[in-house]
């Protein structure tokens, strides 16, 4: 029988504040971490956080998985050290840039004063697998070890990662997530030249006039511990990681395949692989980007996987609405804020969701928080949805832990 | 070039030190790189201070054989007469 795995610890930096519950219990409440048409992490002071030498080597994007980690770390009861020989445990920590900020003031650096003064800590700033390689060195992790690259799926592919590394019985716990810092002038310029961003600095999934995605920052990270063990030594479970399903459209460098033939099967692979049907499922926390494309092309997936009905009945959320799009973050981000709404029981609406799209007829939790109900008694499942610039898709099954 | 003192080099050196992450009140010249978790990447951007101060090149190998925060300055103020 294949192993099971499940959250003992979250952890979340975002625009809502420091802290998963912040994340969650603010989104509930209707708050909006959006200013002025981006979702920085503005509570975020790295030294309140880290030592110097921390933040002078450390890109902002592995100082915020660094930060979250360290919460999911103390609630999962590891910081007195690790319950498990080190080189059992992983550690998989993804993003869709990596150090841009680096980058671009280390090519300053080189055009103003020459090529011999670039920063000898340059390159392991940059490089999209610091934040892995920090919140490894820090902890002493010393099990598989990698940054996973899939721009906006990042994350949800790093969780997936490490499900399979302890089912596998490659390691008996991993640390996952994911991390992005891209609010840059390089970064904004890069995505306002795609058209990808909303002109009005608005996000607002699924609404009739959602006109492209909010730039967000961010971290989420996660404590996976196989079941067993984690039962052996007490730990608080959070909730269970059940399913994982992966593919890619083979469309468009930018564009998802509007069929969501792709992305429904990456749904479908989850729940096949959680052992569930679609009616079993109470929540989908979506991808949501509030562009008219994604919003379109995920709603057409839903429906093509859990069918018209069951598509109709299951309440669907996304957490973009509140923090914006955290690009290799948000896969992360998003089972964090999954494992938080089956942890409470609350689902956080879409919010600014006012005016429906006549062909986006699907229940986006408008409004106001509700609560989860099970869809077949036991405890919940709730997916979270993950799809990306390069077609790659994720979905992510969870499961609620129960009594 | 205009002559550097030592206590001018050794206030640069310790200020530069301090920036990386030690304390600057526990860095002396008997202090070991290695007792202030000071690497070698740390060595390559203080020798990127020293050049653009002093305009003296402190090459990979002469930074191997630095050993204390004195051995440092001692081979600054040496080349830089």
């Amino acid at each position: 029988m294949r192993r099971r795995v499940v959250i003992t610890g979250v952890g979340a930096v975002t625009p809502l504040g420091i802290g998963a519950e912040a994340l969650h219990g603010r989104w509930a409440e209707g708050e909006c971490g959006i200013v002025d048409g981006a979702g920085a992490c503005s509570e975020f002071e790295p030294r309140d956080h880290l030592s110097v030498k921390e933040v002078r080597r450390l890109d902002r994007f592995s100082q915020l998985a660094l930060v979250a980690a360290a919460e999911a770390l103390a609630q999962a009861g590891w910081e007195g050290g690790l319950p498990y020989d080190s080189l059992r445990v992983g550690c998989v920590v993804a993003t869709g840039i990596g150090g841009i900020e680096t980058v671009e003031t280390q090519h300053d650096v080189m055009r103003d004063r020459g090529a011999k003064m670039v920063s000898p800590l340059g390159i392991p700033q940059y490089m999209p697998n610091a934040a892995a390689a920090a919140v490894s060195m820090k902890y002493g992790l010393q099990g598989q070890m990698y940054g996973i690259v899939s721009a906006c799926s990042s994350g949800g592919h790093a969780i997936g990662s490490g499900l399979r590394m302890i089912q596998y019985d490659d390691a008996d716990a991993a640390v996952v997530g994911g991390a992005e810092a891209t609010l840059t002038a390089f970064g904004f310029a890069c995505f306002h030249s795609m058209q990808a961003l909303s002109p009005t600095g608005i996000s607002r999934p699924f609404d009739r006039r959602r006109d492209g995605f909010v730039m967000g920052e961010g971290a989420g990270m996660l404590v996976l511990e196989e079941l067993e063990a984690a039962r052996a030594r007490g730990a608080t479970i959070l909730a269970e990681v059940v399913g994982y399903g992966s593919t890619a459209d083979a469309h468009h460098l930018t564009a998802p395949d509007p069929s969501g033939v792709p992305a429904a099967r990456a749904i479908e692979l989850a729940l096949r692989d959680a052992g569930v049907g679609p009616g079993d499922v109470a929540y989908v926390n979506a991808h949501g980007t509030s562009t008219q494309l994604n919003d379109a092309a995920e709603t057409v997936a839903l429906k093509r996987v859990l069918g018209d009905e069951q598509a109709h009945r299951v309440p669907i959320s996304s957490t973009k609405s509140a923090i914006g799009h955290l690009l290799g973050a948000a896969g992360a981000v998003e089972g964090v804020a999954t494992v938080m709404t089956l942890k409470t029981g609350v689902i956080a609406p879409t919010l600014g969701y006012e005016e429906p799209d006549p062909e986006l007829d699907l229940d986006y939790v408008p409004g106001e928080a509700r609560p989860l109900r099970a869809a077949n008694g036991g405890p919940p499942v709730a997916i979270s949805n993950s799809f990306a610039f390069g077609g790659h898709n994720v979905c992510l099954a969870f499961r609620g832990a129960g009594e | 070039m205009a002559t550097v003192t030592s206590e001018q080099v050794q206030q640069r050196v310790v200020e530069t030190l301090a920036s990386f992450g030690p304390d600057a009140d526990s860095i002396t010249r008997e202090s070991t790189f290695e007792e202030l978790d000071i690497d070698s990447l740390d060595l390559v951007e203080l020798a990127q201070v020293v050049e653009d101060e002093y305009g003296v090149v402190l090459k990979g190998e002469d930074m191997k054989q630095l050993k204390t925060v004195g051995d440092a300055i001692d081979m600054i103020v040496a080349r830089a007469e």
